[in-house]
């Protein structure tokens, strides 16, 4: 759920924007020339995959996966996701131009955080340990985000408590299905592909 | 999901012929006013100014000669989002200490604040898709570059607009293998392991295809520059355009007490 135009306040607009330039400037340092085709089909890769559609209940909600995201992309992740938001908003109405900023980092801090703790343990010699890690950082991923933007409604104003509250409940069931579905992913990278989890982790010039 | 996902991904790389007094304006002056025109209705706080800030992007909608129907269903992305807010402001206002006027003149305060929101909402949206919306994405892409965007920024984004295609018909492939193996998502563990090693094949196939894409782009000694072919050039209808926005914004501003 992104945050639409004209619902935050200026502050939380200008600091949201100013924290996700950062991260998008950290992000492109580790974006060398190598890497930018990787980095533009898994952005392509992640922009389609959170348009799959998965039951929940009598409903069904769309997926954000930006844990799995931060696991494979690292930093990159801020960019990455950051083109998918621009594109959506731009070409389809999804979120909005001036919540562009708080929008971005409401996913890609997530992501980098996931990245930070749980990337380690995608190495574990056993892939059920591994899978446990990586379930962990979906679930993880999801729960922070939904944070994030209950955080940033409720910092623009009182009367926005309840929505905030609203907003924490609605992803604790995408919580639990995001962890089941990034254990799965991780189990099948480990096995068909495992350095697709290594690509971003250190510098070219240096690794 | 073939056909949900074709519409979508076939409006990022071609353009509709454009039509109307807008078709001829350079993409860099479309992204500017749209940018200065979010952050002044942003900022505004009556309805009235509101109300006048929406009608003068209906114009330039009207004026633009675009589809309606790719409008309306673009616009109905956000609608999940303003639902919460119009059920939860009237909701929570009166709790505020503030307003004092019984329960009922609260909830028009609440009520009111979530359509003040509506219409920012659903004026940006409107004026960012007429303008830049209507662009391919690519052009959009030639333009940020101009604009002074990083270049690596730019170029991510060119790459994942020319894959988005790609992937999407690579998911489309994997969705109707997994159909032709009885596959039915439902509320249960097996949906969701499924759908987790999709998109786990997913990533395994675009890694295996950026590589033959770098190493096809070595082999043609790219080092890290793309050639922008546009040949992008500011004229007078751009003056006019650009001249009558800021004229129109700063009367927006002025009108808002």
């Amino acid at each position: 759920m992104h945050i639409v135009d004209g619902a935050l306040a200026y502050p939380v607009v200008v600091g949201g924007a100013g924290l996700a330039v950062a991260g998008i400037l950290r992000g492109l340092k580790d974006l060398e020339v190598e890497r930018i085709p990787a980095a533009g089909v898994l952005s392509a890769t992640f922009f389609i995959a959170a348009l799959i559609h998965v039951p929940i209940g009598p409903s069904s909600a769309h997926l954000l996966l930006n844990g799995l995201a931060g696991l494979v992309l690292g930093w990159a992740a801020f960019p990455a996701l950051f083109v998918g938001l621009l594109l959506q908003a731009v070409f389809f109405g999804f979120g909005g131009l001036t919540t562009l900023g708080v929008n971005t980092l409401a996913l890609a801090l997530p992501a980098v955080i996931v990245h930070m703790l749980c990337r380690p343990g995608l190495h574990a010699q056993k892939i059920g340990v591994a899978a446990l890690w990586g379930g962990l950082g979906g679930a993880l991923a999801v729960a922070m985000t939904a944070a994030l933007i209950a955080l940033a409604l409720a910092l623009s104003g009182q009367h926005y408590l309840s929505a905030a509250k609203l907003i924490l409940i609605a992803h604790l069931p995408l919580m639990v299905i995001e962890g089941l579905l990034c254990a799965a992913a991780v189990t099948l990278i480990r096995q068909v592909k495992p350095n697709l989890l290594g690509l971003f982790d250190q510098s070219l010039a240096r690794g | 999901m073939a056909q949900i996902l074709t519409p979508v991904t076939r409006r990022l790389t071609s353009r509709a012929p454009g039509a109307g007094p807008l078709a001829g304006l350079d993409p860099r002056t479309r992204i500017i006013v749209a940018v200065a025109h979010a952050l002044v209705v942003i900022s505004l706080e009556h309805l009235v100014t509101l109300l006048a800030a929406l009608a003068l992007a209906i114009l330039l909608l009207l004026s633009a000669r675009l589809p309606l129907a790719s409008i309306r269903r673009r616009l109905a992305g956000m609608a999940g989002f303003m639902l919460m807010l119009l059920i939860t402001l009237p909701l929570s206002i009166p709790g505020t200490p503030i307003l004092e006027l019984g329960p009922l003149a609260a909830s028009a305060e609440g009520l009111r604040q979530a359509l003040e929101i509506l219409l920012k909402a659903a004026t940006i949206a409107l004026t960012l898709l007429v303008l830049v919306g209507s662009l391919d994405a690519v052009t959009l892409g030639h333009a940020l570059a101009r604009l002074r965007l990083p270049t690596r920024l730019v170029q991510l984004l060119l790459f994942t607009v020319r894959y988005i295609d790609v992937i999407g018909q690579e998911y489309a492939r994997l969705r109707s293998a997994m159909r032709a193996r009885c596959f039915r998502p439902g509320n249960d563990r097996q949906t969701y392991r499924s759908l987790g090693y999709l998109v786990g094949m997913l990533l395994v196939r675009s890694l295996e295809r950026s590589e033959r894409i770098l190493a096809a782009m070595r082999c043609r000694g790219f080092q890290g520059q793309f050639h922008r072919l546009d040949g992008l050039a500011l004229g007078p209808g751009d003056v006019l355009f650009a001249l009558l926005a800021a004229l129109a914004l700063t009367a927006l501003i002025a009108l808002d007490p």
